[in-house]
């Protein structure tokens, strides 16, 4: 693995060893601390205002899309979780999966790869229900905004998480300057 | 690792102000010098016990985490979906080899014939292919890569 490579190209990001720092720092969580930035900082040398500032920066570039709690769908009482996959005419794809996109209950849409024969779905939106019959409802309603476009879909449930991890970048440590 | 079984419905039980936790947070923390004790501020609660019960939330697992969301191809690195079909009898194994890989950052088992369904992220875009072959060798099925070519909209909130 390259690591001189995963840096030039963060670096057209504008990221620089110390944001690269940073992420690794918090790519399992951020401190439950009252002043989480400087508990962040600390071990890499840096003031609690440099590491809020440099986070921001990468809010706003996109390279963290949000500081945020993120659920286990199953605790909270959404156990039918639902990947619906359609085959959508390539030549409206775009346009719907962006209307489809602002359904609410909607939390992922995306565009994907066919693999033909075995797999002829190219839209991919995940849907969330405390049961099945919410999720089948949502999946309906999908169903009537792709019209004619769409020739087939699916629900794919996942029974069973195997393993939920998150990102986890290089475990290379970085040392403060 | 060790394969985890995919909690029954018993939901966890949560009192109106872990609600209002775990709403709130989904929509993010705000980058001030003491963001808990803004959220803290906007949801009439102290700081002290915020972070208490993020703190319980987290351990119950109710929620799977807490912290920064990285875009990972933003970051310089390649991220990907990939399926396998995996033969019944060989699930159990064939999933502690899949999730040995330090990359395999999330793995579903869904119903279908393509059973298994796994999150691949990296350090860099080239490792995906890699990794890929790698597993492929050490299962010997073949994988689905399911890349990502276009991004509608990544907003999950789920209210309580």
């Amino acid at each position: 693995m390259s690591v001189s490579t995963s840096l030039f190209e963060a670096a057209a990001n504008g990221l620089d060893e110390r944001d690269r720092a940073i992420v690794l720092a918090t790519q399992a969580g951020l401190p439950l601390v009252p002043d989480p930035w400087g508990a962040v900082g600390g071990p890499l040398g840096m003031a609690a205002d440099e590491v809020r500032v440099r986070m921001q920066r990468m809010v706003e570039t996109g390279v963290i899309r949000r500081i945020a709690a993120v659920p286990n769908h199953y605790r909270l009482g959404y156990v039918a979780n639902g990947m619906s996959v359609w085959d959508v005419d390539d030549a409206h794809v775009e346009r719907l999966g962006r209307e489809i996109a602002a359904v609410p209950g909607v939390s992922h849409c995306y565009r994907r790869p066919r693999h033909l024969p075995e797999w002829p779905y190219n839209l991919f939106v995940m849907l969330h229900g405390h049961e099945r019959q919410e999720v089948e409802r949502q999946a309906e309603a999908l169903r009537e905004r792709l019209g004619d476009a769409c020739r087939d879909h699916r629900i794919l449930y996942s029974s069973r998480i195997l393993k939920k991890t998150g990102l986890r970048l290089g475990r290379r440590p970085v040392p403060p300057r | 690792m060790s394969v985890e079984r995919t909690p029954r419905p018993a939901q966890t039980e949560l009192d109106d102000a872990d609600r209002r936790i775990v709403n709130r947070l989904q929509a993010g923390l705000p980058l001030v010098a003491s963001p808990y004790a803004a959220v803290a501020d906007e949801l009439a609660l102290s700081e002290g016990e915020l972070l208490y019960r993020l703190e319980r939330l987290l351990e119950a697992g109710v929620l799977s985490r807490f912290g920064p969301m990285y875009h990972a191809e933003r970051l310089g690195g390649g991220l990907t979906l990939a399926a396998l079909a995996v033969p019944e009898a060989d699930f159990e194994r064939v999933s502690v080899l899949v999730n040995a890989f330090p990359e395999v950052a999330h793995n579903y088992r869904r119903e279908h014939r393509l059973n298994m369904w796994f999150v691949l992220a990296t350090e860099t875009p080239e490792r995906i292919a890699e990794v890929i072959g790698e597993i492929e060798t050490v299962t010997g099925l073949a994988v689905f890569n399911m890349p990502k070519q276009e991004e509608f909209h990544v907003r999950l909130h789920l209210p309580v």
